[in-house]
């Protein structure tokens, strides 16, 4: 994975210091908690409900075993022992106090982290596929471009005070992992008809209260025009994007109000002109980045598994993706246990899954943004003695992609926005799900909670969605079907009337059973209703 | 003018500073102010004959001006282009990445803390028309155009 140089980790380390100032500003007095906020923000720290909450970065969701001994530190000794993963592939701290954050911030640039832009109208955290260099369908590794990006992005004088905050996600295979489309910028590393690596460029998708799938602008932006191109949407979006409405803000509004051909002609136009500026890094810095994502050292050992013990086998049915190595698998340490809080860990946890990454993964972890953790690279031989460990530890969930692997946004017990609470509702949705038995039968079944219509739970992309609202002082849930955030991403519509928290609960078993009633040999929920439609689910709820 | 900061050698100009609409009908005018939504592409066909170009932040928060220094610098304007309004000494250092050379806000800064601002940051990832070679050049032992 990427090692820092001399020079990335001056940047960090000046950050370090320009934050400690900024906050001592602020606790004497001299700065007000509105010209603090931006540059509070700026550095991932959030006012909460309850306390400052801390987002730390982790560029394209890959991390070390020393990265993560530190995040468990950091759990111990500023928080309460636990830290909760996030949907943008980063990890969140809810307890924090403002007198500790340029001590964490310290703690963090000693192993080449950072909070940097992980909130504010900025450029955000580069997300990516979460299989990146371990996956057997991908064409490249997509995280060397990710990581050229993130330097681009970091403290770009231009473009720190965009309409609003802007988030890319960079993939290399057509199977979507990352919700790409569902990005301000969505990036598809490609390969033209001459053999050329390129970038496709999709620009203006989101989820929040008005969702959208990003169109492709263009098919093919050579490698060498990577960062102009990136430069050219950004200044259009700086110039032109709405800041007289915050909620039509991003960017995809503007795309869908100019339309998709005029922001595209308007791109062009600024890239032709940023072309004359010779702002594209040299080619050989790509080049410079790529030898740190390269393979490690696999070798030929076993390629299948002992199926003998019937709860290992459903673990690697369930918690395993096929490796670019036929010796190997990516495992996946299910966040997300019978009746738990979707992407929490606590410290313990968390040194456990860093030492076997050391052990099992050549030192390697991936955040997903389901709110899971990756092992990219075990090898087969090592699974039973992996899972061993990780089900002592309550880590050994075999519910990937299953109705329990819910992604829930922390809601009202948390975040100052929410209107209704996220958390205890997939609590209570996986013990229902586990205690009838009906997890078992339903198999690919995606399930996705926001505790408001900022979406931060991508309920739009859920087979099945839930958002809370309030109703006149009362929480009620918001039920849709049919929304992916994968290679065929579609966006849920709504079932009808909302429900109670027990009365959506009910709801959820109900859609169930009518996929259950209804499916036909191999199909997913999301495929039955792609088949039958919303009638059958609709008169199942409410005739 | 107690209040500015300057960052040039010459002499700032005391002539009248026109709004965007008068000085895109007007002949003469050699100093104008623009706001978030005028278009800065709009001065490129008389930028000879200004000598300072304000930049009005209403509030810090609406970046536009970042991108309408930023063009007047890649058209070549080498004249004074001067921040005014919301601006904070958080902000300084990427005005000047951007073109700014002069800063004259609302609250006035500390000559000291601006000065310190500047100093934040050894190095820069990106190229702009500041003159800084970005650190992705610096590894290569190239140098920005």
């Amino acid at each position: 994975m990427y090692k820092y140089d001399q020079y990335d980790q001056a940047m960090v380390d000046a950050r370090v210091a320009e934050f400690r100032d900024q906050a001592q500003r602020r606790i004497d007095g001299k700065l007000t908690e509105d010209q603090f906020k931006p540059l509070r923000l700026m550095n991932g720290l959030y006012l909460q409900l309850h306390a400052y909450m801390l987002r730390v970065a982790v560029p394209y969701g890959t991390l070390n075993s020393t990265q993560m001994h530190v995040l468990a530190d950091i759990a111990d000794k500023y928080d309460r022992g636990y830290g909760h993963f996030t949907t943008r592939q980063n990890i969140q701290y809810n307890w924090i106090k403002l007198e500790d954050a340029g001590d964490i911030l310290a703690d963090l640039a000693k192993v080449e982290m950072h909070a940097i832009q992980t909130s504010g109208n900025c450029i955000r955290n580069i997300s990516s596929d979460h299989f990146a260099g371990a996956a057997q369908d991908e064409l490249v590794d997509p995280r060397p471009y990710a990581e050229l990006l993130r330097q681009w992005s970091s403290f770009h004088p231009e473009f720190m005070y965009l309409p609003r905050k802007f988030k890319i996600a960079v993939i290399a295979s057509d199977t979507d992992r990352a919700a790409m489309r569902l990005h301000d910028i969505g990036i598809q590393i490609v390969k033209n008809a001459d053999g050329e690596i390129g970038a496709s460029f999709y620009v203006g998708g989101g989820m929040g209260r008005t969702p959208m799938i990003a169109p492709n602008i263009r098919d093919f932006v050579p490698l060498d025009q990577l960062i102009t191109y990136s430069e050219a949407c950004l200044r259009v979006y700086n110039r032109y994007g709405r800041r007289d409405n915050k909620y039509k803000a991003r960017i995809k509004i503007l795309v869908h109000e100019l339309g998709a051909e005029e922001y595209t002609r308007q791109v062009e136009e600024e890239f032709a002109h940023l072309l004359e500026q010779g702002i594209e890094p040299p080619i050989a810095e790509l080049e410079r980045i790529k030898p740190f994502f390269a393979d490690p050292a696999f070798e030929d050992g076993t390629k299948t598994v002992d199926r003998s013990d019937p709860d290992f086998a459903l673990w690697v049915d369930r918690n395993t993706h096929r490796h670019k190595h036929d010796s190997y698998v990516s495992a996946v340490v299910s966040l997300k246990p019978v009746g738990g809080i979707p992407g929490d860990a606590t410290a313990e946890q968390m040194h456990l899954m860093a030492d076997l990454a050391k052990e099992y993964s050549f030192d390697e972890l991936r955040v997903m943004h389901t709110q899971n953790i990756v092992l990219p690279h075990v090898k087969i031989a090592d699974l039973h003695a992996l899972w061993t460990k990780l089900e002592a530890a309550g880590l050994g969930t075999p519910n990937l992609d299953q109705i329990g692997d819910i992604i829930a946004c922390p809601g009202l017990d948390y975040c100052s926005l929410a209107n209704a609470r996220s958390i205890p509702l997939a609590q209570k949705i996986s013990e229902r799900f586990k205690a009838n038995g009906k997890e078992d039968t339903l198999g690919e079944l995606k399930l996705k909670i926001s505790g408001c219509i900022n979406a931060c739970g991508h309920h739009h992309a859920g087979h099945i969605g839930i958002l809370g609202v309030d109703k006149k002082g009362v929480e009620n849930y918001q039920l849709s079907l049919g929304g992916s955030e994968a290679e065929d991403t579609a966006l849920g519509k709504i079932t009808g009337r909302g429900f109670d928290e027990d009365g959506v609960i009910e709801a959820v078993e109900t859609v169930t059973d009518v996929y259950l009633a209804q499916k036909e040999d191999g199909e997913r929920f999301l495929d039955t209703y792609n088949r039958i439609g919303m009638a059958p689910f609709k008169e199942a709820l409410y005739d | 003018m107690t209040d500015l900061l300057r960052f040039r050698d010459d002499t700032p100009t005391t002539d009248p500073v026109a709004a965007f609409e008068t000085c895109c009908d007007q002949s003469n005018a050699t100093a104008v102010r623009i706001e978030p939504g005028d278009d800065a592409r709009a001065l490129l066909t008389f930028l000879d004959r200004l000598t300072l170009v304000e930049v009005n932040f209403p509030v810090y928060g609406d970046g536009r001006g970042y991108s309408a220094a930023r063009i007047l610098r890649e058209a070549g304007f080498d004249g004074e282009i001067r921040a005014v309004g919301d601006v904070l000494v958080d902000q300084l250092n990427n005005m000047r990445r951007c073109g700014f050379d002069a800063f004259q806000p609302n609250a006035p800064l500390d000559r000291a803390d601006a000065d310190a601002a500047f100093k934040t940051w050894p190095e820069v990832y990106q190229a702009t028309t500041d003159g800084r070679n970005p650190i992705w050049n610096i590894r290569h032992g190239a140098n920005h155009e």
